[in-house]
């Protein structure tokens, strides 16, 4: 299998299984890589690679490579740029995810808050105007890391729900406009109404494989459930080792089963230096420890984007990378984990393609 | 009258791989006239400068002459004939 890994310094791909990897050259340097995306091309064996890229001085961009990496394609007007009329200019390129219903669709979500749509695999991307229009958007706030929509859910029917820090899950009939926020029964920790109707502090969500209604949250502070597509959340947080975090994976072909990466809140270190993931096999009614080979000493956390699961053969194949430089992978859906690559700059985003 | 824009080598692959360009403005054009004239040449060159809105990115300094345009009156900054105007990324980074 292929990984792509987007780090604060440079863009890697590795290849390879369990047994044996081997990673690239860098093949971008110089840049950051928030977002990374594997396109599958109609008729073409090799996935287009897509990535958000940023670099400090020339701002950012979405490349795409047709051939793992060794060139690139950028429009000379760039793949995603705000509207005049806009008055904004794109920041960070958060999260890019390719649309299993469309082929050639591709999804981005940009800070700052924003939505944005492409139809020719990643080239160019136009802004979706209804929620960047949206009576909400004076009142979201920027969460630690910026105003982005980082979390973008297509559902089988037309439907969509996102995910945005801070102003957490909103959802739309036809992936298009009228855009709702739903958040009931989320809870913050950060403002006087513990329930407010959005605001929330969302990390990432994850849509079951078999029941589109059933959505996984990680918030701020607390891991949720729903059952009814967003529009009400329960907590499933008892048995975990801690509430927060900012990884939710649902497995890709079967019901009611998802991983949480627990991460302690006051160190931003996995609870007692211990990597691991929490597995649910009855959709967070109980949690049990996942990832042997996983390190007991480890003093970095894992953020959103920088973990993807996949089904490979029929099985979950997972890969996640660490901020200081390492990333792992699974081919047993989870159960034991091999080293991919080590001392990288730290790891933003990671995706697997077969 | 001829101005020459100087680039940092990472922007030389969006100028044809020039580090300098060679514009002819009119007598009393200003720095926006300048980026304008090179963003119909090299569309993704003023791209990696000024943002959308038009303003120049955080970390990049345009010198106009020996004075950086923000210390002037930015885009509106004269650009005298023969002029050289210098791009360079600010000194932060680690």
């Amino acid at each position: 299998m292929r990984i792509a890994i987007g780090t604060r310094k440079g863009l890697w791909t590795a290849q390879g299984g369990p047994d044996h990897w081997q990673i690239s050259q860098p093949l971008r340097q110089m840049a950051e890589f928030a977002s990374v995306a594997w396109v599958p091309m109609t008729g073409i064996d090799t996935p287009r690679l897509v990535v958000g890229a940023r670099s400090w001085f020339w701002g950012p961009s979405i490349l795409t490579s047709d051939d793992d990496g060794r060139t690139w394609s950028e429009p000379e007007q760039g793949a995603v740029a705000f509207p005049e009329d806009t008055g904004a200019s794109v920041e960070r390129i958060w999260t890019i995810t390719p649309d299993p219903r469309v082929p050639g669709r591709v999804w981005a979500g940009v800070e700052p808050h924003s939505l944005w749509r492409s139809d020719d695999s990643g080239s160019t991307f136009e802004l979706n105007r209804a929620l960047w229009n949206h009576p909400h958007r004076a009142e979201w706030q920027p969460g630690a890391g910026g105003p982005a929509v980082h979390t973008i859910v297509p559902r089988p029917d037309e439907g969509m729900v996102i995910a945005m820090s801070t102003g957490g899950v909103y959802r739309s009939p036809d992936s298009q406009a009228d855009w709702s926020p739903a958040n009931s029964g989320i809870k913050v920790d950060f403002g006087p109404d513990p329930y407010p109707a959005f605001g929330q502090c969302v990390h990432r969500i994850a849509m079951d494989a078999v029941d589109p209604d059933r959505l996984y949250a990680q918030n701020h502070g607390g891991v949720f459930r729903s059952e009814n597509g967003g529009r009400s959340w329960e907590p499933i947080t008892a048995g975990l080792p801690g509430d927060f975090g900012f990884v939710v994976l649902a497995h890709p072909t079967r019901t009611r089963v998802a991983w949480v990466v627990p991460i302690d809140p006051s160190t931003m270190f996995p609870p007692e230096g211990r990597l691991r993931l929490w597995r649910t096999d009855d959709a967070g009614q109980t949690w049990r420890e996942a990832g042997r080979g996983l390190p007991d000493e480890h003093y970095a956390s894992v953020i959103r984007d920088a973990a993807h699961v996949i089904d490979l053969d029929g099985t979950a194949a997972i890969a996640f990378g660490t901020r200081n430089g390492s990333v792992y992978a699974s081919v047993d859906e989870g159960e034991t984990f091999s080293e991919v690559a080590t001392r990288l700059p730290d790891v933003l985003s990671v995706r697997i393609s077969a | 009258m001829p101005v020459t824009l100087q680039l940092p080598q990472a922007l030389a692959p969006d100028a044809g791989g020039n580090r300098t360009v060679v514009i002819e403005l009119e007598q009393g054009s200003s720095l926006g006239d300048l980026l304008q004239q090179v963003r119909h040449r090299h569309p993704a060159l003023v791209r990696r400068i000024c943002d959308e809105t038009g303003e120049i990115r955080r970390f990049v300094n345009v010198y106009v002459g020996d004075a950086e345009s923000r210390t002037m009156q930015g885009m509106r900054t004269p650009v005298p004939s023969d002029a050289v105007v210098m791009v360079v990324g600010s000194v932060a980074g680690g």
